[in-house]
């Protein structure tokens, strides 16, 4: 059954359409057989309804979930790489010792150290302490590390921000006994 | 063969090891059941919740090998949650309980825990080879437990699980006195690796045939590595990142020159394409390359490195290739026997993706492919029909059209005739996968041709019931069917309860099936499970005033002899 609301919507688009050809000439949407489901959203989980007739010119790149069937870790690979590449975010996963879970941050949406370590005290609800160039961080059982592109981990803050942003895999905030054996201060 | 004492005819069943025979050598009379599974030791677990370990011990005591597989096929694209089942723990308890000499451990699809490696490692002193597959639930902290414990390791194979990597010590873990390591795939650990434990690990395993690196060891490394192995037959290529000029590529070089039984390349996850060259000595040799990881290296690498490899059996691939890519590997490729294309953008679109011409060309120029994976943009009825003039032979087939209902672009027809030709021509195809836009017809094909078929993958097609009747009643050998958003419901899910005894298992997602069909059909079928996955809400499913009529979001039934698995977790629903 086509659904009314669509229909009307896309006839009043097509009436407010400029266009440079004489009027009275119609473009055909030429549409695909009935009874398919809609691409559903990627976000709801909502029942999906079946429309009626849908076009088959230029639907929209809808995320469908499972879709196309590439295996999960296929997946995260290509996503990884596309997002390095076309500077879509660049998301490294966050641990903390003790902590039950990881979580995700985008790099790229912090533009220097301060902001950086301002979210992940906020989202692991610890402080950080204090840096310093060659005593590295004071004041605190905590200290910001991340894993380079060489597999290294590094303590946050040596290196200019956008050569840190370049290189860092993943962080993790070490806590206690481990931090010691940076040569940190604390 | 009753004259025969039953040694004898164990004799003779030892050279029967596919596990079909061996399930058909059982039924033939009593006498050849017992002598059978006394007899038996690999055995294969299609479905882990169709049968249990106390069943499995009591009719296999002998047992030294296993395979067992977990969640459903659709799981491997985010369809069923995480915590829905195929856990192993139990699986090892029973079998560590019953000391029974378990040799090897095969798994698929299925959540194992660093305590279940722990205990596996402790359990089995004579524990040979263990494979992992798309499972996940563990760590390295597991993997060092193997590495310790099991002193006559030979296989530890780890392809695409997800694993929690705790910084790579795992490694030095392996004794000194652990020189049996026949394979070693850690391809899938993100984290770093202990380069010197590798390397000195690597040194002292003669036998070592297949190595598969992380991203984590670098070029320099695997110039070191390549040295002390010339015997690999098998490389799995980490990081493949350096200066063309630089020392260790010129060692790289060196090293690849003596691995003069180099048959499978594969990894490449962070590669230079200008590095490739360094391979191109040894191809010839190679029978199998799998460069599907290797995203930065583009068509003309790729080619100039394919058009080296005469011997190529097995070739997987990204779709960046491009048609004329393909063009090259089918006139070079001429043993070419299985080929997969899988997609670099995963939202289709972009110039670099395959069309069907690049299809067409490698049916024409490699006589020999029987299986195919094929990721693609777009399709056309009349090259499938070429397809499979050119190719009769195929036993898997699976086309994935990365727009949902395409039609054919040049008839805007549906591809109904094209699968069609490939039923009909193709009479051993095993597995076929649909795509692209179908109606019941297509069904009514597979139905009258598809004689052979065992597994059948449909994606948004078909119209109405019929389609999936046409299938139920005409595949005789259908054992797994999978199906979402497809208009399929309960009048073709109900017509013949007693097929579902002959097929392993039936998935049903977004379809049209209701919760009153699904209960209609646990009521006839006792000796099927009859699962509801549905993740928002079971108890309201219940609640709702049109009860009966509500869909079924994902249903997901199996024959099973031992009744309802106590394990699954609230969200999941036994009728």
């Amino acid at each position: 059954m086509e659904k009314v609301g669509d229909y009307d919507e896309l006839v009043n688009l097509k009436a407010t359409e400029l266009r440079l050809g004489l009027p009275g000439t119609e473009e055909t949407v030429s549409c695909g057989k009935s009874n398919k489901r809609a691409l559903p959203d990627d976000d709801t989980e909502k029942e999906i309804e079946s429309t009626g007739k849908t076009e088959t010119a230029s639907p929209p790149k809808a995320q469908i979930v499972g879709w196309p069937p590439v295996r999960s870790y296929r997946r995260n690979s290509i996503q990884t790489k596309k997002n390095e590449s076309e500077g879509q975010g660049n998301y490294v996963k966050v641990s903390m010792d003790g902590a039950p879970y990881l979580r995700k941050i985008d790099l790229t949406v912090y533009k220097k150290y301060p902001e950086l370590m301002k979210s992940l005290e906020n989202m692991f609800k610890f402080s950080v302490g204090e840096y310093f160039e060659r005593e590295g961080y004071k004041g605190s059982d905590f200290v910001p590390t991340y894993e380079d592109k060489d597999g290294d981990w590094m303590l946050v803050g040596d290196v200019p921000w956008e050569m840190f942003v370049s290189s860092c895999k993943r962080l993790r905030i070490m806590k206690g006994s481990e931090v010691k054996g940076l040569g940190c201060g604390v | 063969m009753n004259y025969f004492p039953d040694e004898v005819v164990e004799h003779v069943f030892d050279f029967v090891t596919s596990h079909k025979d061996r399930n058909a050598i059982s039924l033939v009379c009593k006498s050849w059941y017992k002598i059978e599974r006394y007899s038996r030791q690999k055995v294969f677990i299609g479905n882990c919740y169709a049968t249990n370990p106390e069943r499995l011990l009591r009719r296999f005591p002998c047992l030294k090998s296993l395979t067992l597989k977990g969640k459903p096929h659709f799981a491997d694209f985010n369809l069923v949650p995480h915590e829905w089942g195929g856990f192993v723990l139990p699986w090892i308890e029973a079998l560590a309980r019953s000391r029974v000499g378990l040799e090897e451990l095969r798994l698929k699809r299925m959540v194992v825990t660093d305590e279940s490696l722990e205990l596996l490692s402790r359990s089995f002193v004579n524990f040979k080879s263990l494979v992992l597959v798309s499972c996940e639930g563990f760590t390295t902290d597991g993997l060092a437990s193997i590495a310790a414990n099991c002193r006559h390791l030979r296989d530890l194979d780890l392809q695409e699980n997800e694993i929690d990597d705790h910084r790579g010590q795992w490694l030095s873990c392996f004794p000194d006195t652990c020189t049996t390591l026949v394979t070693l795939n850690f391809a899938c650990l993100e984290g770093e690796t202990n380069l010197v434990a590798l390397e000195r690990l690597v040194a002292r395993s003669p036998n070592l045939k297949s190595l598969k690196l992380n991203r984590a060891v670098p070029l320099d490394a695997l110039a070191r590595l390549m040295s002390c192995a010339p015997q690999m037959v098998d490389l799995g290529v980490g990081s493949y990142e350096n200066d063309p000029d630089s020392e260790s590529y010129l060692k790289l070089q060196a090293a690849i020159k003596k691995c003069t039984l180099l048959r499978s390349l594969s990894g490449f996850l962070e590669a230079a394409p200008h590095c490739l060259s360094a391979f191109h000595p040894i191809c010839h040799n190679l029978t199998s390359l799998n460069l599907s990881y290797a995203a930065e290296i583009h068509g003309s690498h790729l080619i100039k490195l394919i058009q080296h490899c005469k011997k190529l059996q097995r070739l997987w691939i990204l779709d960046s290739i491009g048609d004329k890519g393909l063009e090259v590997v089918a006139s070079t490729c001429k043993e070419l026997q299985e080929l997969r294309v899988f997609p670099s953008d995963l939202l289709g679109g972009g110039n670099t993706a395959v069309t069907e011409e690049g299809l067409v060309a490698i049916s024409a120029g490699c006589p020999k492919l029987h299986s195919i994976l094929y990721f693609c943009q777009q399709m056309t009825n009349a090259a499938l029909v070429t397809v499979a003039k050119n190719c009769p032979n195929f036993i898997r087939f699976r086309l994935c059209i990365l727009e949902p209902n395409k039609p054919d672009h040049v008839t805007s027809q549906p591809l109904d005739e094209g699968f069609g030709a490939i039923v009909k021509a193709c009479k051993s195809l095993r597995r076929l996968s649909l795509s692209g836009l179908l109606t019941d017809q297509v069904f009514l094909y597979i139905g009258m041709y598809a004689n052979q078929l065992e597994m059948l993958s449909i994606a948004f097609a078909g119209d109405t019931d019929k389609g999936m009747l046409y299938v139920l009643n005409g595949c005789k050998k259908m054992k797994k069917l999978e199906i979402r958003d497809s208009p399929f419901g309960d009048t073709a899910l109900l017509a013949d309860v007693s097929k579902y005894e002959t097929m392993r298992s039936l998935w049903m997602s977004s379809c049209e099936v209701t919760l009153s069909g699904c209960k209609g059909l646990a009521e006839k079928a006792p000796w099927l499970n009859v699962e509801i996955i549905n993740e928002t809400d079971n108890n309201r499913m219940e609640e709702n005033g049109h009860e009966g009529r509500q869909k079924v979001d994902k249903l997901y039934l199996y024959r099973t002899v031992v009744g309802t698995r106590m394990d699954a977790p609230p969200f999941v629903w036994i009728l």
